[in-house]
């Protein structure tokens, strides 16, 4: 899932000071499991501008909705009729739901109320963890499903580095060697021949550089050539 | 005629509803300013519940459960501690004194205790005066220094 933190409210109140109308936004989806930006945090962050109108003698009108997916055109739907009177959205969701709804309201100003982090998971309530650098080029495969280049302080292909002590990174005592993890647990699995494979360096151009990524799958797309049966 | 301000107090049913229920059979007096809610645990009040009761014009709130280590479900007095250290940072970030958010801890035999936490939660929040001072206007003005 989308790792998100949320923006204090501070930062987002001098953006949306003079507007009257304002619609507050959630996601069902991974914001809701991070707690950063569901039908609760919503509710939260709609109050606490309420207050902080309030305490400078304003009143804002906050409508406060959550969508089932907001990186799903087909989800924004509810949203539309909220938006039409609205001066400004805050999206509580990921950086592409704050996107989706600009472009389904370009006349909007669409605010993020909490800022992107990556993808990772729930390690225990409360903590999430980075998994996935969403690099473009998977070699889970060859590391034991232990991912370097998030798990390595350095994004290492061909690790461990010299600065790895007692399984531990030099970056930080708190942090475990990646590449410690991953001899350990192709040990377990016998395939430490992995590791003598010397990794070629990884093509970037998969991770992001010259713009926006895309993946297309034509079975997938509507087929507008096709005309129905008479 | 000086400020009475509205607080609103959440006891949990096993220890701090017990100490409010004590104090009034041992005739104590506290202020009459406090309306209080008796909920479950107070593991159970989230930053909903309390930001709810600012927007609806309380000048304080206050979240009461039972000592730590005795809590009637094992920890939910530490959970809401730790989540009303977090909402008095929130509150203060947008310019709400953190004071009018206030948790005490206390066991149902505490009712002497349960009236003088209330006396100075009154009186600090007497201190700090009405949430909202002014009066509230539509919006539509531009910002000002008092957002920063």
């Amino acid at each position: 899932m989308i790792l998100a933190r949320p923006k204090t409210v501070s930062s987002i109140l001098p953006l949306v000071w003079g507007m009257k109308s304002l619609v507050v936004a959630g996601c069902q989806e991974c914001v809701t499991v991070c707690q950063a930006g569901g039908r609760k945090e919503v509710s939260c962050v709609a109050q606490l501008l309420e207050i902080a109108g309030k305490k400078r003698g304003f009143l804002f009108t906050i409508a406060q909705v959550t969508v089932f997916r907001q990186c799903d055109n087909e989800y924004l739907a509810p949203l539309d009729a909220l938006l039409k009177k609205a001066d400004a959205c805050i999206s509580l969701g990921c950086g592409v739901g704050v996107q989706f709804i600009a472009e389904r309201h370009p006349a909007v100003m669409v605010i993020p109320g909490v800022d992107t982090v990556g993808g990772g998971g729930t390690v225990i309530p409360g903590v999430w963890e980075e998994r996935c650098a969403m690099c473009g080029e998977c070699i889970l495969a060859e590391t034991a499903a232990i991912c370097p280049m998030t798990r390595c302080a350095k994004g290492l292909l061909n690790g461990p580095c010299g600065g790895s002590v007692d399984g531990r990174c030099e970056a930080g005592p708190d942090l475990p060697c990646a590449w410690e993890m991953i001899y350990q647990r192709l040990r377990k699995q016998g395939r430490l021949e992995s590791l003598t494979r010397i990794r070629p360096p990884k093509n970037w151009a998969h991770s992001g550089s010259g713009a926006m990524r895309k993946v297309i799958r034509e079975e997938v797309m509507p087929c507008l050539s096709v005309q129905p049966l008479k | 005629m000086s400020f009475e301000p509205k607080i609103l107090a959440f006891c949990c049913h096993h220890c701090a509803y017990g100490a409010a229920d004590l104090s009034g059979a041992l005739r104590l007096q506290y202020p009459v300013n406090v309306q209080i809610i008796r909920v479950p645990c107070s593991g159970r009040i989230s930053e909903e519940h309390v930001l709810n009761a600012f927007v609806n014009g309380a000048d304080g709130v206050c979240v009461a459960g039972c000592l730590k280590g005795n809590c009637h479900y094992q920890t939910g007095n530490l959970r809401v501690e730790k989540r009303v250290d977090i909402l008095k940072n929130r509150l203060s970030d947008i310019g709400i004194e953190s004071e009018r958010l206030h948790m005490f801890h206390v066991s149902a035999a505490m009712g002497a205790p349960f009236a003088r936490f209330i006396e100075e939660l009154v009186e600090t929040i007497r201190g700090l005066g009405p949430t909202f001072g002014g009066q509230e206007r539509e919006g539509g003005e531009q910002l000002d220094s008092r957002t920063s």
